[in-house]
């Protein structure tokens, strides 16, 4: 194993079809119109030295190095700025240029610190290699002169030098090592669309400045690591590089937070991660990170992570720690005896949208042939079930149509419910680089979020009220309907005409207009007439939505009102088009692909079909239960009423992430073996019996499958802490229940997969290794995968139009609860924060804040930063309040990342009428001046206190 | 299970079929509870529908009463 060391081109690729032939250094050289000298050379093996110019970013031309002699052009030409034309005749190295770069680096050299022993980039720095390429032996100008590299400076104090920087809890910015090359502003703006650096000062004074001269920390900067990754010197590094050295080897993995799935180098030394780079190859994010997955992995040797199995009989009791045989057996008695007492569906499990494919694929095996029952769900029940629903009812699949790429073509985006810049921030930097070219943008949430105003962009906002997004789709439809709008020919072509008609006569009622429905929405019905008319009329229309259109009551309606309106205007089918989930946790697409719902076998095929059950049960050699299993609401209420009792969890922790936390305690409670398969004592191990310690994503082999179906590798970089990866610990559990599985890697567990799953049928490892990635369907028809689906027809044959009714939630505000809380996450933090709450991403965001309208906080006499206290008919806790009019007068926002604050005491069980996906995202509540913790959290405090309690083995004699 | 929640969860599928008409409506009720319910939640809910059928809907009383005729559930335990 090696360092991946990916090229650098010097400047972006060209999109353009046309070739262009030119003669570089003797070699003829043909590439696409629009590619820089530099670029084209490079692709002839020709490295020009260079320091200003990377292909992440567009070329600048200020370092001078670059230049070449072109014959029949005067002067020496920077090769990054000046495009190929056919027939050039281009020199890269020649005695003028070697002179003229000579003197370039001099001067670089005059002006930086001499310290390349002890410098952190030692062994990864441009400049050093630039000043060996260029043949730099002397600086004549000395050191002496002005300078930014030193103190002082003959005695007195330097004014043009500045200390470094080391607010940001992962990187450093050195400013006495910057060349002012710009390649950090650039990534900044660019890549990231941040806007946070910029150059201030001109001439020699000219200076990297994060914000307005602030630190990196105080800035805007959002971490995301572009500057740090564009930086070709030591200004900007990672701590970690400078605490433990260069790595010496390297292996492409892909993160584990969210649905986009960044590919990145886990470039390490021996067992040790150095640091994540992201992967260019990668096709999810071309090169791009978040302060997530680019930074936040320190989690995997948090103090608090767990490496030893655990039992007790009671909850009441502390943990002891037990061998992995003891543990297994003991979790396998205790669930066979719950069967035997219960009846064989008395017990079930969820699978983790944290772990990988085959892990996933092992639990809800090991449920519906181990146990003999379809009793498994996973979280994208309470996230995104209502996709799989809406999607497949319209268009015949559960998943989205595109791949990310596909916004490079996208000319209006509509975002439905989702904060892509907090939760999906790699795919946000892609959108807004779409948007800086043009492409137009319209926010349909309640809050006013960073996407809907951030430098440079600047959205046409909807704000609508919490609950009613079918009131506004309906309203949207109804507009293109009645203004003739719609795409007659594709509907025709493409879909069922007769329910179209029936649908289209619906829609077009007086009482769907926007003038209406503005009443129940809040929306100003020019302004959504305007959105209207421009996703109809605006060229190719996007649809991106998350969680806020997928938890309500109403949740699989609105899927199915997007899919109406992407087919009522043609947009699918192509690039640039389509329907889009924004997927939650890293692998939720994969975790539902797997067959971890309970009416569904792997590929989304139902249980009760006698074909299908045919299939797995003739290689499972095992009888299958053709009823479908409980969802993860009705295993709470089962449990509650005394037929559900025992359940395994695997990576996900159901108590603080699921609504109505008092329900979710007295569910947990009542049941008699609770298995907890985690990486740490999470909030539902509280209620255990049995912890089975996890493994983290750079402890084992596997595959996730990203929002755009992209499946990618996750390669093992060191052994497991716990000492088994995650697949292990679940063949260990099957066996000791009398269930064999026998895999001695997880590739065996994808050729299962493959063989049974019709969407997986060309997928392996050797697949996956050769193509980098593969989007599903992978098979006979699609043997590389399939980027933009139903491009010649929905699989499903003609698309459905179903008519969408608004019908309001049962939660309404009143007298005693008179605002509508609404809940979302932020960038720096992670779902229920397990992982990142465990990292210096607490820097950031380091408790959850109630965001009310000033109004609101007038009215209750709350002032910025009170305690507040948090009421619904569910619970109550207390936390800090924040007064932004970034809400809505009448509604308030909070995020769920700490258990300290619950935010889930407050939400309530209802759900969406089709999964019951449940409705996080409208919760009656009332908010008043606090003192101090409720007594639910002090209650809750003691509990967990006395139930982290561990008692470790007694060493062996 | 509680007849209560499951009366609650079957008149919402209700209500998302009502706008499809009757004749729609009824076997897609049918079809979706027959589909996503696990055989306790249908015990329970044709138990209901036996002991009068209280609070459901006009159309979802006729889907129930429709899908327990074709529909054969193991014992409970």
């Amino acid at each position: 194993m090696s360092l991946i060391e990916e090229i650098d081109y010097g400047t972006p690729r060209s999109k353009s079809e046309t070739m262009v032939t030119l003669t570089i250094d003797g070699n003829e050289v043909t590439v696409p119109e629009g590619t820089s000298i530099m670029r084209a050379a490079m692709d002839a093996g020709h490295q020009i030295p260079k320091l200003c110019a990377t292909d992440m970013v567009d070329a600048f031309g200020s370092c001078r190095l670059c230049l070449v002699e072109i014959e029949g052009r005067a002067g020496t030409p920077a090769s990054c700025t000046t495009p190929v034309m056919n027939g050039l005749v281009v020199h890269t190295q020649t005695e003028r240029l070697k002179k003229l770069r000579k003197g370039v680096m001099e001067l670089y050299i005059s002006d930086h610190p001499l310290d390349c022993l002890t410098c952190g980039a030692n062994g990864d720095c441009e400049l050093q290699d630039m000043a060996g390429a260029v043949g730099l032996r002397d600086v004549r100008y000395g050191y002496e002169g002005e300078n930014h590299v030193f103190a002082k400076s003959h005695g007195c104090d330097n004014d043009h030098w500045m200390p470094k920087d080391e607010s940001n809890p992962y990187f450093t910015y050195d400013p006495s090592k910057c060349i002012v090359c710009s390649r950090c502003v650039r990534a900044c703006e660019e890549v990231q669309g941040t806007f946070a650096l910029t150059i201030s000062g001109r001439g020699f004074d000219s200076r990297v400045s994060p914000g307005m001269s602030e630190s990196f920390l105080g800035s805007e900067c959002v971490s995301c690591g572009a500057c740090v990754q564009a930086c070709p010197t030591a200004t900007l590094t990672e701590k970690s590089v400078i605490e433990i050295g260069q790595p010496e080897h390297s292996v492409v993995t892909t993160c584990a937070y969210c649905g986009v799935g960044c590919a990145f180098k886990a470039e390490m030394r021996g067992e040790e991660v150095v640091r994540m780079v992201p992967y260019k190859d990668g096709k999810a994010n071309r090169g791009h990170s978040c302060v997530k997955g680019r930074f936040a992995w320190g989690y995997t040797n948090h103090k608090e992570r767990i490496l030893k199995p655990m039992i007790r009989d009671r909850i009441e009791d502390p943990w002891k720690e037990v061998s992995w045989d003891e543990a297994f057996s003991f979790a396998a008695a205790r669930m066979r005896g719950i069967q035997k007492k219960y009846g064989r569906d008395a017990i079930g499990g969820i699978t983790s949208s944290r772990c990988t494919n085959e892990e996933t694929y092992l639990v809800q095996k090991l449920i519906r042939a181990g146990f003999g029952n379809n009793n498994v769900d996973t979280c994208a029940r309470v996230c995104h079930s209502p996709t799989g629903y809406g999607l497949a009812t319209t268009f015949g699949t559960s998943a989205g149509t595109q791949d990310f790429d596909s916004v490079e073509d996208t000319d209006v985006v509509v975002v439905i419910g989702a904060n892509p810049a907090s939760a999906h921030p790699v795919f946000a930097s892609r959108l807004k680089k779409r948007l800086r070219q043009g492409a137009k943008l319209i926010v349909i949430d309640p809050r006013r979020t960073e996407m809907v105003e951030s430098p440079h962009v600047k959205a046409l906002h909807l704000p609508l009220m919490p609950g009613t997004n079918v009131a506004v789709m309906t309203a949207l439809a109804h507009v293109i309907v009645t203004e003739g709008l719609a795409n007659e020919a594709f509907v025709r072509e493409r879909c069922d005409w007769a329910e179209f008609e029936e649908w289209a006569a619906f829609v077009a009622q007086p009482s769907n207009s926007p003038e209406a429905t503005a009443i129940l929405t809040g929306v100003d019905p020019k302004d959504l007439r305007e959105a209207a008319r421009t996703y109809a009329t605006g060229g190719n229309g996007a649809i991106y939505y998350g969680l806020g259109v997928t938890e309500h009551s109403q949740g699989s309606t609105t899927v199915i009102a997007i899919a109406n309106l992407a087919m009522v205007t043609g947009n699918i089918g192509r690039p640039g088009v389509g329907v889009n989930p924004l997927r939650g946790q890293n692998n939720v697409q994969g975790s539902c692909d797997m067959g971890s719902f309970p009416h569904e076998l792997p590929g989304y095929r139902h249980i009760s079909g006698d074909a299908v059950r045919d299939q797995f049960e003739a290689l499972w050699n095992v009888k299958l239960n053709p009823e479908p299993g409980l969802r993860i609401p009705n295993m709470f209420d089962a449990a509650v009423e005394g037929t559900f009792m025992g359940i395994y969890v695997q990576g996900e922790d159901i108590l603080q992430s699921d609504p109505n936390t008092s329900h979710v305690v007295a569910a947990l409670s009542a049941m008699e073996c609770v298995i907890v398969h985690d990486l740490f004592l999470n909030e539902t191990a509280n209620y255990a019996h049995v912890f089975l310690p996890g493994s983290s994503f750079l402890e084992k082999d596997g595959t996730f499958t990203n929002a755009e179906r992209r499946i990618q590798r996750v390669r093992k970089v060191m052994t497991p802490k716990n000492g088994l990866a995650d697949w292990e610990v679940t063949i260990g559990l099957a066996k000791a229940m009398g269930f064999e599985m026998n895999y001695s890697h997880p590739s065996e567990i994808m050729d299962e997969i493959a063989a049974l799953t019709p969407t997986f049928a060309g997928v392996s490892y050797a697949r996956l290794d050769e193509l980098g990635s593969v989007q599903w369907p992978c098979n006979e028809k699609a043997p590389e995968g399939t980027p933009v689906m139903h491009i010649d027809g929905f699989v499903r044959g003609k698309g459905k139009f179903v008519v969408t009714e608004y019908v309001a939630t049962d939660e309404r505000t009143g007298p005693r609860y008179p605002l509508l809380l609404t809940t979302g996450r932020i960038l720096s933090q992670y779902n229920v924060g397990a992982q990142t709450r465990r990292t210096d991403n607490v820097v950031w965001h380091a408790e959850d804040r109630l965001e009310i309208h000033p109004h609101d906080a007038e009215q209750r006499g709350v002032r910025d930063g009170d305690w507040v206290r948090l009421k619904s008919r569910a619970g109550e806790t207390t936390l800090r309040a924040e007064i932004t009019d970034r809400v809505a007068p009448g509604v308030v926002y909070t995020t769920f990342h700490h258990p300290d604050t619950q935010a889930n005491v407050i939400t309530t069980e209802y759900s969406d009428w089709a999964t019951n996906c449940p409705e996080y995202k409208v919760t009656a509540v009332q908010v008043s001046p606090s003192n101090g913790p409720s007594d639910w959290q002090k209650a809750y405090d003691a509990q967990a206190r006395q139930s982290r309690r561990i008692v470790p083995a007694e060493a062996a004699e | 299970m509680s007849p209560d929640r499951l009366i609650y969860m079957a008149n919402q599928i209700g209500k998302f079929f009502k706008s499809q008409g009757h004749d729609k409506a009824v076997p897609g009720i049918a079809e979706h509870i027959k589909k996503f319910w696990d055989p306790r939640m249908k015990r329970a809910i044709f138990a209901h529908l036996d002991a009068g059928g209280a609070g459901l809907e006009a159309n979802v009383r006729e889907a129930l009463t429709a899908l327990k005729q074709t529909t054969t559930l193991p014992a409970a335990p």
